[in-house]
C-alpha cells in the first residue's frame, strides 16, 4: 500500500489496481467549514485532470480534480449526510472515492509524502 | 501594478489572533479566525462577536443645512432626523438605481456618514462636489469596530455604561477607557449591537478590552457575510447595484413618507412610478430544497424552465443550518412559497421563494 499526493491537494492510496482518493488535511484547512459535497457515481469513468466532484464550504465552491485516469467503484456515502467529516478526518474515514486505475504508470507523476510536505511548505 | 492592500489600525491584532488575511476592496482584512466561519457566525447569534470594519469610509459633513443638502442625493428624510439618531439610506442615480448604501447620523453640529469601503473613492468626491457650502471630511485616523450579538450590550456597557441606555439606531459620543468614541447602536448581522468609531491609537487597546469579556470572540468577513445574508440585509455590488431600484430591492421602508410625495432626489421619476405601479421584479428570499448552496450568479427558472431571475447573494446559513439565497425574480413568480428551479452547475435544483429575513432580527427596540 503506497500513498501519493497531487498538486491539487489530493491523496491516493494504491493497492494493486485499485485506489482510495481523498483530500489532504491541508486542503480541508484551506477550504474551511465544508457544508456540501457533490459526487460522481459508481461506474463513471474519468481522465486525469477531469472534474470528479465539487466541495462547497461556507466560503466557496471548489472542484475536485482526478489525479489519474480511472473509473469510480464507490463514492463515500458518509459525506452526503455528513460533509463536515471532511474537515474532521479527511485522510481516513472521510475518503471520497474508491477507484479502479486505468494506467498505474501515471502514479509516477505524483508526489510522495515528503515531496508534498515540501510543496505546501 | 496592483497596490499592496492597506492595513487598518487593528491589523496587528488580527495577525496576533490568527486571522486568515485576504485582500478585500484594497484592504488586508481577516476572512476568519481559528474558530472558523461557522463557529464565529454561531457565536455572534448566541453571544457576541467583534468585527473590524475600519475599511469602511467615515465622513463628517459640517456646514449649514447639511441634512437638507444631502437630501438632494438620497431619498431619506434627513431634515427630520433628530440629534442622536442614525438612518439607513442610499445614493440613487438618475436612473433610480443605487450607487451605494450608507448610514447617516445626526451628531448635533455635523452629520456622521459611513459608506462602503469599495465606494469611498466614488462617494466622498461626489459629496464634496455636490454639497455646496458643506465641508466633507474623510476621517483617516479612526478605527471602526462592530460588536454584535445578544451579549453586545453587556460587552460594551462594561466599559461604557451609557451604551446600555441607547436604543436601536441611536448614536452618541462617550468615553471608553478614557478614549472619546462614537457609539451607534446598529449593525449588519441582524443582531443587537454597536458600531464604535475609535481613535486609531486607542483601537487595539479597546478591541482587546471588549475581547476580554468571556462572551466576546473576534469574527471575520466570512461570518459577517453569512450573518447579513440570513438577516436579509443587502450587500452593495451584489443585491443592490446601479441598475436595481430601492423599490425592487425591498427598501421602500427606507424612503420616508415626505420624500415619497415630494421626490427631489436622483431617479425620483422611476422610483415614484415603481411606488405607484409596483416594480417588474423583486428581491426575494430563496430557500434551496436540497443541501447544495446556490451562489451569486445562479440562474432562476420557473417550473417550466423559463428564466425568471438570478441569485445575487447565496451560500450556507449556519443558523438556518442549510443553504439560503436572495435574488431578483419577476413579480409574477415572487410570491412566498412559489416553487422555482436553480440552475447549479448545469442541473436544475428545486427551491422555494420565501420571506426575508431567514432569521428573526433581534434589534434593541
Amino acid at each position: 500500500m503506497t500513498t501519493y499526493y497531487s498538486e491539487d491537494h489530493e491523496w491516493i492510496t494504491v493497492e494493486g489496481d485499485t485506489a482510495t482518493v481523498g483530500i489532504t488535511v491541508h486542503a480541508a484547512e484551506q477550504l474551511g467549514d465544508i457544508v456540501f459535497i457533490e459526487l460522481k457515481e459508481e461506474g463513471d469513468e474519468f481522465e486525469s485532470g477531469d472534474e470528479i466532484g465539487v466541495i462547497e464550504s461556507v466560503k466557496a465552491a471548489s472542484e475536485i480534480y482526478a489525479p489519474v485516469d480511472g473509473e469510480i467503484i464507490e463514492a463515500n456515502e458518509l459525506l452526503e449526510s455528513n460533509p463536515a467529516a471532511l474537515n474532521d478526518n479527511p485522510e481516513a474515514d472521510a475518503w471520497i472515492y474508491k477507484i479502479k486505475l486505468t494506467d498505474p504508470a501515471q502514479l509516477e507523476g505524483l508526489m510522495n509524502l515528503a515531496g508534498y510536505k515540501t510543496f505546501i511548505a | 501594478m496592483k497596490q499592496a492592500p492597506k492595513r487598518t489600525p487593528l491589523y496587528d491584532l488580527h495577525c496576533a489572533l490568527g486571522g486568515k488575511m485576504v485582500d478585500f476592496a484594497g484592504w488586508d482584512m481577516p476572512v476568519q479566525y481559528p474558530m472558523g466561519i461557522m463557529g464565529e457566525h454561531t457565536h455572534c447569534r448566541t453571544k457576541a462577536a467583534l468585527f473590524d470594519v475600519s475599511h469602511m469610509g467615515q465622513v463628517l459633513l459640517h456646514g449649514p443645512d447639511a441634512a437638507l443638502k444631502l437630501e438632494a442625493l438620497v431619498p431619506a428624510a434627513l431634515t427630520q432626523l433628530p440629534e442622536g439618531k442614525a438612518r439607513y439610506t442610499f445614493f440613487t442615480n438618475d436612473e433610480g438605481g443605487i450607487m451605494d448604501d450608507l448610514i447617516v447620523a445626526n451628531a448635533g453640529d455635523h452629520l456622521f456618514v459611513v459608506v462602503n469601503a469599495s465606494m469611498r473613492a466614488q462617494d466622498i468626491p461626489y459629496m464634496a462636489a455636490s454639497l455646496k457650502g458643506i465641508d466633507v471630511t474623510e476621517i483617516f485616523d479612526r478605527a471602526l469596530v462592530a460588536v454584535q450579538g445578544p451579549s453586545a450590550e453587556a460587552v460594551v456597557s462594561a466599559h461604557c455604561p451609557q451604551a446600555a441606555e441607547m436604543g436601536f439606531m441611536e448614536t452618541l459620543e462617550a468615553l471608553i477607557d478614557g478614549s472619546l468614541c462614537r457609539l451607534s447602536r446598529l449593525g449588519y448581522t441582524g443582531e443587537d449591537g454597536y458600531e464604535i468609531s475609535i481613535p486609531e491609537t486607542d483601537a487595539e487597546r479597546i478591541a482587546r478590552l471588549m475581547l476580554g469579556h468571556p462572551d466576546c470572540e473576534p469574527a471575520g468577513l466570512g461570518a459577517r457575510d453569512s450573518l447579513r445574508l440570513e438577516a436579509g440585509l443587502c450587500l452593495y455590488g451584489n443585491d443592490i447595484t446601479p441598475t436595481t431600484s430601492p423599490i425592487e430591492a425591498g427598501l421602500t421602508w427606507a424612503i420616508q413618507k415626505r420624500r415619497r410625495t415630494e421626490g427631489g432626489f436622483p431617479g425620483a421619476a422611476r422610483i415614484m412610478t415603481e411606488l405607484a405601479d409596483g416594480p417588474a421584479r423583486k428581491l426575494v428570499g430563496i430557500k434551496p430544497q436540497g443541501r447544495a448552496p446556490a451562489r451569486a450568479g445562479v440562474e432562476v427558472h420557473d417550473m417550466a424552465g423559463n428564466t425568471i431571475g438570478k441569485i445575487t447573494s447565496g451560500g450556507f446559513g449556519p443558523t438556518v443550518a442549510g443553504p439560503v439565497a436572495m435574488g431578483y425574480i419577476s413579480v409574477k413568480h415572487a410570491a412566498v412559497r412559489t416553487k422555482i428551479q436553480l440552475i447549479i452547475r448545469g442541473k436544475p435544483q428545486l427551491a422555494e421563494v420565501c420571506a426575508l429575513p431567514f432569521v428573526t432580527q433581534n434589534y434593541k427596540r
